[in-house]
């Protein structure tokens, strides 16, 4: 079966004087409309530089990008990797958007709000400026900004955190793409403001029928929206399953370990919190075998040292369930539940 | 010895913001704190929550004495700390240090993490036991980082490292309180459940008292012995930790607490939310009676006139509402 949007072997490198920085390496995932696909990790995982590449928003001078990404279009296949930038400019705004983390530093001080979603639907569209205006005041509306009459003609500056963010929602969409990528979208919100966010993407897409990848580090933002998770770690995917596979039956070390490792709201009590030694792998110089390898604490119940020397393969270990360890997920299950005993 | 190591009486923090400009046009008073009145007790951790702009940052500062209190009483240690001048604070200081948020911009780039720490003795004209090197390899050893590292600049460290390098400059003169300054909400998760543990050995080892301030409520709620939520420069609700994630009271609270993702889908799927509308109103010009009658969903007449008054509801429970949520 098909998926909209299909990125096989990608990868995304910055050559530096000291090396070539391994940004991403042999990415895959998948996400259909409709569907919500979360990708995770920390920062340096490359959860961020895949998708910059699907936009085709890499400096191509100064990136090595390899791999494919298919966008699966009514009109046919495009592959945004290998396509001429000019197709690619073409489809972004259009048939995809992106929204980031920072509204703040994404909106154009100097113009108002409604001249700039105005401008992003004058790319797609035939009509006049004032028709742009209205589509704006539309938009405006439809994200839950109340007032968009007026609104519509002030400035970035004049809005709060929650509604910049709310613009650039409305910005993204001008011209029903088929496939938005949220970029950290709430990262910079406070807790009951990320809460009217996730919930207004969530009716969007609905309304709209789009395929969301949320990029994010919130586990708990994942557990809210996602239909599947791919977790990504030192530039690789580690593991890609549905939502409920990943929280309930992780097979992957690194994915146990951060959803230990995470204090939550809802259990109480001190216990001590089960945190993953160590620090994140440079990406310059990835440990050889696997990059998680120093920091797992199964990797010493593997026989010759193999974490160490060869870095095991993505592979699909139950129906849809993708993790790459080399232990099997009976091995793992046996080891966890003799540690627990102890 | 009084059982609180401090004590903050009616606090408030006004900043008038006509701080020059072309004009120097007098625009109006921002209440960041408006009658605060928080208790941390000796060897205990109290968490300071609430969203940006709800003068959190601001509490913890002005107990440092970053900031001239406008008016109000502090008392740290028994003593009067409210009109100390500099001079006079300098040597409260070496009882009461902060942790900062961004450990990039509160570590001298040019200095080594040897002279990061060493500054502190110096500063306060202490000679530890066995010399001030020796002393700082000791900390570095502490926080967990290898003592031989004391010649390396703060750029050679990564984040989760960078914060326990402040942490350790904090520990140099043996505090009793540290306020603490959204510690980990920079570093990536893995690496702050290692901060957040070692913040829990060194209370335990050392019995130091934190002022923990911070927006994460699930990182506040696993620190925390008690809770203080704040809205908008005034205190909503206060109670031991257990008691308020269980049984909020107060609508911001319950909000609040509901808004909060947890890392489960099943649970997620079946939890209600209750969406505030809109967003902090703006502290230059609060909203009259309750501060939070703009947002809450059970807001009356009573509440847009007149101010709730912190009611002490059991031993371990005080709130400002007028409309309290049944206890669960």
């Amino acid at each position: 079966m098909t998926k909209f949007l299909e990125v096989k072997n990608l990868s995304v490198g910055f050559p530096t004087p000291d090396g070539l920085v391994k940004a991403s390496n042999n990415v895959s995932y998948s996400v259909d409309l409709g569907e919500t696909l979360a990708i995770v990790g920390e920062s340096g995982s490359g959860k961020s530089v895949s998708n910059l590449a699907v936009m085709g928003l890499h400096n191509p001078v100064s990136t090595q990008i390899s791999g494919s990404a298919v966008l699966n279009l009514p009109s046919g296949p495009i592959d945004v990797i290998s396509a001429d930038p000019e197709v690619v400019r073409r489809l972004r705004g259009k048939v995809m958007s992106m929204i980031f983390q920072d509204p703040m530093s994404a909106l154009h001080p100097y113009y108002s709000v409604g001249d700039q979603i105005a401008e992003a639907w004058a790319l797609y569209n035939e009509g006049s400026k004032k028709d742009g205006l209205k589509r704006a005041q539309q938009m405006l509306d439809l994200v839950g900004i109340p007032a968009a009459d007026k609104r519509v003609n002030e400035f970035p500056h004049q809005f709060s955190g929650g509604m910049r963010q709310r613009v650039m929602i409305a910005m993204a969409l001008v011209n029903n793409p088929s496939l938005l990528i949220a970029d950290e979208p709430t990262t910079a919100l406070d807790v009951t403001v990320q809460a009217q966010i996730l919930s207004l993407l969530k009716d969007l897409q609905k309304e709209f029928n789009m395929a969301i990848i949320l990029i994010t580090h919130d586990l708990g933002v994942v557990a809210q929206v996602a239909n599947r998770v791919s977790v990504m770690y030192g530039g690789q995917v580690v593991e890609s399953a549905t939502a409920d596979q990943i929280f309930y039956k992780s097979i992957q070390p690194y994915t146990m370990g951060l959803l230990d490792s995470i204090p939550r709201v809802d259990v109480t009590g001190s216990h001590r919190l089960r945190a993953i030694p160590g620090q994140p792998p440079s990406l310059i110089n990835l440990p050889t075998g696997c990059a998680f390898a120093p920091r797992c604490s199964f990797a010493t119940e593997v026989a010759n040292n193999k974490c160490r020397v060869a870095n095991p393969e993505l592979i699909e270990k139950s129906a849809e369930h993708f993790a790459r360890c080399h232990l099997s997920v009976e091995e793992l299950s046996a080891i966890s539940i003799s540690r627990a005993g102890k | 010895m009084s059982e609180n190591i401090l004590e903050i009486n009616n606090l408030t923090k006004h900043f008038s913001s006509a701080s020059g400009g072309v004009f120097n046009r007098k625009k109006g008073l921002v209440k960041a704190v408006d009658g605060v009145s928080i208790k941390v007790k000796r060897g205990e951790t109290v968490g300071l929550v609430g969203e940006s702009g709800c003068g959190k940052t601001t509490v913890g500062r002005t107990v440092m004495k970053l900031y001239e209190p406008t008016s109000g009483q502090i008392i740290f240690d028994d003593q009067d700390i409210t009109n100390l001048k500099r001079r006079e604070m300098k040597s409260i200081r070496s009882k009461m240090q902060m942790i900062f948020q961004d450990p990039f911009a509160s570590l001298n780039p040019r200095h080594t993490v040897g002279t990061i720490i060493e500054a502190s003795f110096t500063i306060h004209g202490v000679t530890p036991e066995g010399g001030s090197k020796k002393a700082v390899g000791n900390l570095l050893e502490r926080v967990g980082l290898n003592p031989e590292h004391l010649n390396r600049f703060p750029h050679e460290f990564s984040g989760g490292q960078r914060q326990r390098i402040g942490i350790a400059r904090a520990l140099a003169l043996s505090p009793k309180l540290i306020v603490a300054d959204e510690p980990v909400s920079a570093l990536d998760v893995s690496i702050q459940a290692q901060v957040i543990n070692l913040l829990d050995d060194l209370q335990n080892e050392l019995g130091l008292s934190y002022l923990f301030v911070a927006h994460d409520l699930s990182v506040v709620q696993h620190i925390s012995d008690r809770v203080v939520v704040m809205y908008l420069g005034k205190v909503m609700e206060e109670a031991k930790t257990s008691e308020l994630f269980t049984s909020p009271r107060h609508p911001y609270t319950k909000a609040l607490l509901s808004a909060v993702p947890v890392p489960d889908p099943q649970l997620e799927r079946k939890r209600e939310r209750i969406l505030l509308q809109g967003d902090l109103p703006s502290p230059m010009n609060p909203p009259s009676g309750c501060v939070f009658n703009t947002r809450c969903w059970k807001v009356q007449d009573k509440c847009r006139v007149e101010v709730p008054q912190p009611i002490q509801i059991s031993p371990n429970h005080t709130l400002a509402c007028h409309f309290p949520e049944p206890a669960n």
